[in-house]
């Protein structure tokens, strides 16, 4: 299967001039560092934003978990934003809010006519609406009956939630929010349209300088070491819990 | 000295089900009640009403002589002080057995953690779960899982017991382990509502039973009159199904 692919490939007419574009090892090599500084920058937004994203969405997810009539303008609010951020495509939340805000000139500060900074902003914006959904099914996966134990304890709502409804949900939804993760990770390329220099644009910049492509094979190599593992964690903690709950006599 | 428990026109719907029908009921200190009745006579309503986690639609409840119904009333302490027990343990799974027992006091009662420790653990000595301590819920039998459950809630101190149903979903030959439990409650004097199934053991331990029939009590009086001679027919052909059953 794989020779008969790898035939028609190295067969193709264009083969020769894919070679040198693409398979420039000399330039593989000689990119490499650039890239991998640019790839720090691409590192430090994901942390930085999956922190705030795992703050906001549980936020989100917690208004809108909120019961009785009295919470429903703020339940109704989480709904609107989820529907927003997740809806729009993450492309233009980042244009939006990473050209948009500093032309309006507000401040002179450095953070506000900081490209790198507002993309933060987009980024968790955006993935905190579909990371606040995987929240919520947690949290509504978690039995009301624990809710009752905790409350006839004497335990504030919020108190039952904090100890007993939070700690349960959060351990079911690891494996979906590390899949959130890997597509955040590769969104992080999405800075290079608004400017800040990172693995993908120090790639492109590579790029022009060399008229080649080689240079985009390293850039590759650094999201898939970073999102191969995030992936295989995922498998293994999927892989865990179906386990402890066969041994724990689920059906 | 006032009940401890007294329940006026305790009227419960859920949508257009009225489960509640008008609950006339005072509970004395120290005396433990017996609820008995068909299934969906709304027992375990009743008692989740009494601690509040359900809201009555009208009627008043008056717990040592104050009105827990009263709008500005505290709901979070007033559960403090009644312990409720369910048919399905709902121990938190996340946690072991002493924290489980010891998440109450430290968190509504604000107990220093060493000492809800100590306590706890005093307590899960005396009904037999020392050895558990440090087990997670789901490595217990379900007669150890509805003790631990039993303590957790006396670990608040509750001066008030409710019992829903406690013994229902174990296994016949763990049965016995978890009503020696709450005889022993009895026996110290513990203020106890229990709902249950299980007519011998309300027969001898109750020292009143109540027959709940489509939300409204419609029998009540010492054990041996209610299981010898009911007067009510229902409540007559109630006990004669359970007879038939062979649960007494
Ligand atoms: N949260 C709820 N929402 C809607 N209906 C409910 C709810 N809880 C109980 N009911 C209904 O109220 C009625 C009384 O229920 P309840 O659980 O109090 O009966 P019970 O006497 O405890 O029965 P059992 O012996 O089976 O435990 C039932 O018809 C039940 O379906
Ligand atoms: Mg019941």
């Amino acid at each position: 299967m794989f020779t008969v692919l790898a035939l028609v490939i190295v067969t193709a007419p264009g083969w020769d001039d894919f070679r040198k574009s693409f398979l420039n090892t000399h330039l593989w090599w000689s990119s490499f560092p650039d890239i991998a500084r640019g790839f720090l920058v691409n590192i430090r937004v994901f942390c930085i934003s999956e922190v705030l994203i795992l703050i906001l969405a549980l936020g989100i997810a917690i208004l809108r978990s909120l019961p009785g009539p009295v919470f429903f303008p703020i339940r109704a609010l989480a709904i609107v934003y989820t529907d927003v951020f997740r809806g729009l495509p993450t492309i233009m939340v980042v244009y939006i809010l990473a050209f948009g805000i500093p032309a309006l000139q507000l401040t002179d500060a450095s953070w506000y006519r900081s490209q790198t900074y507002w993309s933060i902003i987009a980024l968790t914006l955006v993935y905190s609406a579909y990371v606040a959904e995987v929240y919520r099914a947690g949290i509504q996966s978690v039995h009301p009956s624990q809710e009752a134990a905790a409350r006839s304890l004497g335990l504030s709502r919020w108190q039952a939630l904090r100890h007993v409804v939070l700690p349960q949900a959060v351990r079911r939804v690891v494996p979906p929010l590390l899949n959130d993760f890997i597509g955040l990770q590769k969104d992080t390329a999405l800075l290079s349209i608004v400017g800040p220099v990172e693995a993908f644009r120090q790639a492109q910049i590579a790029e022009s300088a060399n008229f080649n492509f080689s240079v985009y094979v390293p850039a590759s190599l650094l999201f898939l070491a970073l999102t191969i593992p995030l992936a295989r964690l995922t498998d293994y903690l999927i892989e865990r819990d179906r386990r402890r709950f066969l041994a724990s006599g689920g059906v | 000295m006032a009940p401890a428990v007294v329940l006026e026109g305790i009227q419960k719907s859920f949508g257009k089900l009225e489960v509640l029908s008008g609950i006339d009921l005072e509970v004395e200190e120290h005396e433990v009640l017996c609820l008995i009745g068909a299934s969906g006579s709304g027992k375990s309503t009743l008692l989740r009403c009494v601690n509040l986690l359900e809201p009555v639609d009208s009627g008043r409840i008056v717990i040592h002589g104050e009105d827990v119904t009263a709008r500005e009333v505290d709901v979070n302490e007033v559960r403090r002080r009644i312990g409720i027990v369910f048919q399905a343990f709902n121990l938190f799974p996340h946690m072991s057995v002493l924290k489980n027992v010891t998440l109450g006091p430290r968190k509504a009662l604000r107990v220093p953690r060493r000492d809800a420790e100590e306590r706890a653990t005093e307590l899960l000595t005396r009904f037999g779960l020392a050895d558990k301590r440090d087990e997670y819920p789901d490595r217990l039998s379900g007669g150890q899982q509805q003790r631990v459950a039993i303590v957790r809630a006396l670990a608040m101190e509750p001066d008030i017991m409710l019992l829903d149903e406690v013994t229902s979903a174990l296994d016949p030959a763990l049965v016995g382990e978890v009503l020696s439990v709450i005889r022993d409650l009895a026996q110290s004097g513990m203020t106890m509502l229990i709902a249950t199934h299980e007519m011998g053991f309300a027969r001898e331990t109750a020292d009143r039973v109540c027959f709940l029939d489509q939300g409204r009590i419609l029998e009540q009086g010492t054990p041996d009159r209610i299981f010898t001679e009911p007067v009510q027919p229902r409540t007559q052909e109630f006990l004669r199904r359970i007879i038939e059953a062979g649960r007494m």
